[in-house]
């Protein structure tokens, strides 16, 4: 009873109706639409499908493990060196990636790797032949781990960052080496945060489209988020979408819940930090193996984004930013995604706080079904693409006016639910670490509501909020998902009007546009950076 | 009161005068690159709407598949009067919805093969074709069985015919020529496939980008080329077994059929003032009377020895079965 009343937990309830709302609401609408008619959900149901299943399975697991497994390595060799020349820099330009739309981020690749490539004369010399380029499996798994390493680096960081700072002065008075420090300290921070990042990258490998056809190959490399989009698209068969959705969130929930056998629990350390700072000692030995992994992740992710730069300097950059649709689709485009992230980290402050909650009621025993959706839940909305909560809405409210009227507020929606599980796996270690260390003394003295927010929270959640806001915000300027299927005059954002341009022969002002797309997200992150600095202590 | 009863009726004479002020208005649903500033959208809406005196109001989505589905969403509550963009293999289960109303007598269209259909008129209309890269390839293959069988060393990037209407045009291509032995074909072109990408503009990217010397694209790309960026770089192959078409239509809606504007529009779409705008802004060719000649560009262009096109109805009949038949050879 006493959990009812807790306004924790109210908040968190709320968060999660809203996503459960948004869920729900688009396979009512889609099936209300499609009940007439099952055959095409059963007809989805054929061998072939197996195979789809199969290789979606494979690609993503392999992407997971090739961009979370580096990651770890980035992620520990940034911790380690916590100010050097350019830092703030790389972990800035490690949000853009998400940003660029897949086809962007595939022709950045192929410049450097392709059959055409930079590197092909390169590679050709090596191989002894030509050089066939990266398409099939190696090209999916290139340009994934292009999008996922640097996401899961930063969010690895963010979980070693709320490592005390007291554990750290403790290891230096014990003369701990850089190993027992990784194996005592560092490991278990980030065997805590392992799951629920790679499960991430798993949820956004699985669902993953344009990359996987246009690197693919041909269609031996199809994911069930294909079949997905031809059921909505082509064919119209909404039974048939929500069957192959349902498929996808099965699947998904499998694969999470054997992840979260990797992970493990930290208790985190009740007491207040007294250390000022860090002690760091780093040895020389260990300074070069970080400096050269971490200027090959650099390389990795900065070359396809510098072909990204230098095609967009081709462009006539100075037409493109006197159009009156390139202002207006920029203005848009910021806009709605500065509104989703703001809204997205909203709701997964929420949940987190009140999973938080939960788990510190329940002391002991088995997790209700409540902290598991407040956990976990919320981060399957990512397999259920875009255009089937749009579709799913539109039908719904086909009746009740112009649905087109409201696109813009699908897009915000949409994609603020779709950046949660982006923004709680930024925000949560930052907020658990915290509550661990003053859960204590905030019910000793009382402290409790909007002052406990402001006074206790804000000061250690500043900087995680910004790193979930920058994350959200990127992922809702390279979106297309909800008006690509239907589009919308009202809606005119920067890739769709990139992608409107690329379909009709203005390659070049396309590349224009992608640079442009780019700069937009890098001058927000750099802003949300900026705020979430503060003062520095 | 006799002040009143004046002020009430003269209120009401107004109020019966201001809907004959606005002006009539006509909806027309169509595809983004219709009404791009550079399409021919912005001369259409001026011109037909000094014919007639109206508003013509654009409402735009993605392409024509996009175009159906908006539609189908909004069933018979749309807006549309006209729906602008939809290609002959969309016709058929455009029809099915029962959405579309039987147009008057439009006047004649001019499509290679003739036109014949109660409900949809054509405004333009162009031929798939393998567009290559004159300085990768200097010999490209004269017929689709020369593609085929060729050397699996000269790529070509295609379409999904899952979720392109260009790769849906390659399958129907494919099949028109070989008829039950496409499989047998596929399976040795598939050699020679790159890959196979979502829709038009990631292959036509693909191939500018020079990762492929071929591309799946339109025998009018190359006038694109050759007009906007002056360049004879991008050629189209001239194939022996002849070109699949494309003709892309236009229909009133059930809703479009009590607008009178709806009925003159179609009419004006046929016509020279529309039809003049069409090649140069939407890279296809004239389905009707033009005042002015075409772009010298375009004379350069292949010219089909023979026009392939299944009908509307043999699409929706097979497309699932030959896109299953493609799929298990594809995958493979």
């Amino acid at each position: 009873m006493r959990l009812a009343s807790d306004p924790r937990v109210t908040a968190g309830i709320t968060a999660l109706a809203a996503v459960a709302l948004l869920i729900g609401g688009a396979f009512t609408g889609l099936l209300f639409e499609g009940a007439h008619d099952l055959s095409g959900a059963w007809a989805a149901l054929d061998p072939y499908l197996l195979r789809v299943v199969r290789f979606t399975l494979w690609q993503a697991a392999l992407s997971t493990l090739l961009s979370v497994g580096p990651a770890l390595l980035v992620a520990r060799a940034l911790s380690r060196h916590p100010r050097f020349f350019g830092r703030g820099f790389i972990l800035q330009l490690f949000a853009l990636p998400l940003a660029l739309p897949a086809i962007v981020a595939a022709l950045g690749i192929l410049a450097l790797y392709g059959r055409a490539g930079y590197f092909s004369g390169l590679l050709s010399a090596v191989g002894g032949q030509g050089w066939p380029g990266i398409y099939g499996l190696s090209g999916i798994l290139v340009a994934h781990v292009f999008f996922n390493l640097p996401l899961s680096s930063r969010l690895f960081l963010e979980a070693l960052q709320t490592i005390p700072a007291d554990q750290w002065r403790l290891a230096s008075q014990l003369g701990m080496g850089p190993r027992p420090a990784f194996r005592l300290i560092e490991w278990p921070m980030l065997r805590a945060a392992l799951p629920g990042i790679a499960g991430l990258v798993f949820m956004l490998c699985i669902t993953s489209f344009t990359i996987v056809l246009t690197l693919g190959g041909g269609p031996a490399a199809t994911t069930l988020e294909v079949g997905i989009y031809q059921a909505l698209r082509f064919d119209f068969d909404p039974a048939r979408a929500v069957a192959l959705t349902l498929l996808q969130v099965a699947l998904t929930c499998l694969v999470m819940l054997c992840l979260t056998r990797l992970g493990a629990n930290t208790t985190g350390d009740a007491n207040l930090p007294v250390a000022p700072r860090r002690y760091l000692s780093v040895g020389a030995g260990e300074t070069i193996l970080n400096i050269v992994l971490i200027a090959l992740a650099l390389l990795f992710v900065a070359g396809p984004m510098a072909a990204t730069l230098a095609a967009g300097l081709g462009a006539d950059l100075g037409r493109l930013a006197g159009e009156a649709t390139v202002r207006q689709a920029t203005l848009t485009s910021a806009g709605l995604a500065f509104v989703s992230a703001l809204l997205s980290v909203l709701l997964s402050l929420s949940l987190t706080i009140a999973r938080r909650a939960l788990a510190l009621n329940r002391r002991a025993g088995p997790r209700s079904l409540l902290e598991h959706a407040a956990d976990t839940g919320a981060g399957l909305v990512l397999v259920v693409p875009p255009i089937v909560i749009g579709a799913g809405w539109f039908l719904l409210l086909r009746h009740a006016g112009d649905v087109f009227a409201i696109a813009p507020i699908m897009v915000v929606t949409v994609n603020a639910v779709m950046a949660m599980p982006f923004a709680i796996r930024a925000i949560r270690p930052a907020y658990d670490a915290a509550s661990e260390r003053h859960e204590r003394l905030c019910a000793l003295l009382g402290i409790a509501g909007w002052a406990r927010f402001r006074l206790v929270d804000w000061p250690s959640l500043r900087r995680p909020l910004a790193t979930g806001f920058a994350f959200a915000m990127a992922l809702s300027l390279g979106d297309l998902g909800v008006i690509a299927l239907f589009g919308s005059d009202s809606v005119q954002t920067l890739p769709y009007l990139l992608l409107a341009r690329m379909g009709s022969y203005r390659t070049e002002d396309a590349a224009g546009l992608a640079l442009l797309l780019g700069l937009v997200c890098l001058a927000l992150v750099l802003a949300a950076d900026w705020l979430g600095r503060g003062e520095k202590a | 009161m006799r002040t009143l009863l004046y002020s009430l009726v003269s209120a009401m004479v107004l109020a019966a005068a201001v809907p004959a002020f606005a002006k009539d208005k006509l909806t027309v649903y169509t595809y983004e690159s219709f009404t791009a500033d550079w399409g021919p959208g912005p001369v259409v809406k001026k011109e037909f709407e000094a014919e007639c005196g109206c508003d013509v109001e654009f409402v735009s989505v993605a392409d024509g598949v996009a175009l159906l589905n908006r539609v189908k969403l909004e069933g018979g509550s749309t807006k549309a009067d006209i729906v602008l963009g939809l290609d002959t293999n969309l016709t058929a289960e455009a029809k099915a919805t029962g959405l579309f109303s039987p147009h008057g007598a439009v006047a004649d269209a001019k499509v290679p093969g003739g036109w014949s259909d109660d409900t949809f008129v054509p405004f333009d209309y162009g031929y798939f074709a393998v567009v290559y890269d004159t300085e990768k390839l200097k010999t490209p293959p004269k017929s689709l069985k020369e593609l085929v069988e060729g050397s699996a060393d000269e790529k070509i990037v295609i379409q999904d015919p899952r979720t392109s209407t260009p790769g849906l045009g390659l399958l129907l291509w494919v099949k028109s020529v070989y008829g039950d032995k496409a499989p047998e074909a596929w399976a040795k072109l598939k050699a020679k496939v790159l890959t196979v990408t979502p829709g038009w503009s990631e292959a036509y990217g693909l191939f500018t980008k020079g990762e492929a010397p071929m591309v799946l694209s339109y025998t009018t790309s190359p006038a694109y080329h050759m007009v906007a960026e002056n360049t004879q770089r991008y050629q189209a192959a001239s194939f022996e077994e002849g070109e699949y078409l494309q003709i892309e239509v236009a229909g009133i809606t059930t809703s479009g059929a009590k607008n009178p504007l709806a009925e003159k529009f179609m009419a004006f779409m046929t016509g020279p003032k529309f039809q003049d705008a069409i090649p140069e802004t939407n890279w296809m060719f004239p389905a009707g009377k033009t005042d002015k000649p075409l772009n010298p560009a375009f004379d350069k262009l292949v010219k089909p020895t023979k026009t392939l096109l299944f009908s509307a109805d043999e699409v929706a009949a097979n497309r699932k079965a030959w896109v299953d038949e493609w799929l298990s050879v594809m995958s493979k």
